[in-house]
């Protein structure tokens, strides 16, 4: 793995690792130094397993790299991304398991999931059955 | 707008937008230049101080060696998609300062073709955001306008609706680059880059210049022959905790206001005027849905409105309220240094009737432009004639 992933794998279902604000009590994500609302110190937390589609879109083009780092090998495959609400905590950013539209909905359940991506390890949103 | 305005455009000039081989930004900075003092009747040698800058394209501030080292005090200005806007706000506050009488606002740039290339260490993101293939504009605009959309019953033939009107709007534009019109069907039967959002609902990094002679009041006695635009306002503002903007890994349940809405409002503020008065305006366009949200953000019209206004023409350069009367961005693409700067050249134009082709009928006497960029800035401006 090339960058530290904000996805903790323990025992249970993956994790996202995010940031509470000591004063403000804002959450935010990824965990950083400060909270980036009133620069206040952050502790660590878990993010919920679970949360709501908030909104999303598609990458249809491969991302310029860098940044981007390729699956090694493929061809690129369009993917999906979206934000997700963590019921009231805050919405998370993240690439979707999913990448056809017709089977994407505002509002549809999904799981942090782990993605493998050549030797790295990062996370994504998977939908699942409600 | 009871108060006499006090700084005037009085030259405006800009290089044709499009990919030019072989043909510097800095090279275009300076075409531009030359264009504006032509349009003022001013002289080098008088302007007193100068505000530019481009994104990839280099110093503005070495274009004094075409123009002429005259000593003056040029300042580089990089801010993004709000390099025109900030070097403008910087200008306008020199001359209202009293520091100076005569100054010039140029922009230009020259980028590579395909998506910006951006570099989280830069946004003071970490590294996996780039590698996982987040940090990508487009992104951006799907993901906020997918939600718009869905809040504000938004369809998408409203965003065939705005490109159609930006490529036929710059096929009569002499220094657009896409000059030639397409269908809704067309448009929206695209490759799709990012959902909503087809292949030309979104403009692509381009290559361009605009420059601005702008000047106090009292100086147009020396301008016997000079068409004044007046500027009643300029406003530069940027983002609050939990706007929603571009590269935002997570954001909070409340989402504050775009700082758009904040430009916006305090341009009008500071120009006594209200966006109903507004009788052109050009909104930034980086993809069709920004032109919708971005006419809603600054007051142009309510949210959800948008659907009807397209569908009606109130939008086109016959219509109740013309927006990007020369095809925007969609049509212009996006020299990220010189797009601010060439929306005020088109109001300008606008104003003194000198659109050509492309001019608003009845004389229009109030304008108004806006950009926005990332990381979340918003530069916006009222002119009258």
């Amino acid at each position: 793995m090339s960058a530290a992933s904000p996805l903790e794998l323990g025992d249970g279902p993956p994790r996202l690792e995010a940031g509470r604000c000591g004063d403000c009590g804002g959450v935010t994500f990824p965990l950083r130094a400060r909270c980036p609302a009133c620069g206040g110190d952050l502790e660590r937390v878990l993010l919920p397993p679970r949360g709501t589609l908030w909104t999303w879109t598609t990458q249809g083009f491969e991302p310029p790299a860098p940044p981007y780092l390729p699956d090694p090998g493929d061809e690129f495959a369009p993917f999906a991304v979206g934000y997700v609400e963590f019921d009231g905590l805050l919405r998370v950013e993240g690439r979707l398991t999913e990448p056809d539209p017709g089977r994407l909905r505002i509002g549809m359940p999904v799981e942090v999931v782990a993605l493998e991506r050549g030797d790295r390890v990062t996370f994504a949103f998977a939908p699942v059955d409600e | 707008m009871s108060e006499p305005p006090e700084i005037a455009i009085v030259g405006a000039g800009i290089h044709p937008f499009g990919r030019h081989e072989g043909v510097s930004g800095l090279a275009m900075g300076v075409a531009a230049v030359r264009a504006a003092l032509a349009d003022a009747g001013v002289a080098w040698p008088e302007i007193q101080f100068a505000y530019g800058g481009s994104e990839d394209a280099g110093n503005a501030d070495t274009m004094v060696a075409d123009l002429g080292p005259t000593g003056l005090p040029f300042v580089n200005v990089k801010n993004g998609c709000a390099t025109g806007g900030s070097s403008l706000v910087s200008a306008v506050r020199a001359l209202e300062s009293g520091a100076h009488d005569v100054g010039l606002v140029v922009g230009f740039d020259k980028h590579p073709r395909g998506a910006f290339q951006n570099d989280p260490a830069d946004w003071s993101l970490p590294a996996w955001y780039g590698e996982d293939g987040l940090m990508v504009t487009t992104q951006f605009f799907g993901a906020k306008l997918q939600r718009y959309m869905h809040d504000h019953g938004i369809p998408e033939r409203a965003l065939a609706q705005v490109a159609e009107k930006a490529y036929r709007n710059g096929s009569i534009t002499p220094h657009a680059w896409r000059r030639t019109p397409m269908s809704t069907e067309e448009i929206l039967g695209a490759r799709v880059l990012a959902h909503p959002l087809t292949q030309y609902m979104l403009c692509s990094p381009g290559e361009g210049a605009a420059a601005l002679v702008v000047c106090r009041r009292d100086y147009l006695d020396r301008l016997p022959d000079a068409r004044p635009v007046w500027l009643r306002s300029v406003a530069f503002r940027t983002r609050r905790p939990g706007s929603f903007e571009v590269f935002s890994p997570s954001l909070p349940l409340e989402i504050a206001p775009s700082p758009s809405v904040d430009a916006a409002r305090e341009a009008f503020e500071r120009a006594g005027a209200e966006p109903g008065d507004v009788d052109v305006a050009q909104v930034q366009d980086t993809e069709s849905g920004a032109e919708l949200i971005h006419l809603a953000e600054c007051g142009l019209c309510d949210h959800g409105e948008q659907a009807e206004l397209y569908a009606t023409g109130a939008t086109e350069i016959g219509g109740r309220l013309p927006v990007n009367t020369d095809g925007g961005c969609l049509a212009n693409g996006e020299p990220v240094g010189a797009s601010g700067l060439r929306q005020v050249y088109e109001i300008v134009a606008q104003l003194r009737g000198e659109a050509g082709e492309r001019q608003v009928p009845g004389a229009p006497r109030l304008g108004f432009t806006h950009v926005y960029g990332a990381p979340g800035v918003s530069a916006c401006a009222v002119l009258s004639r």
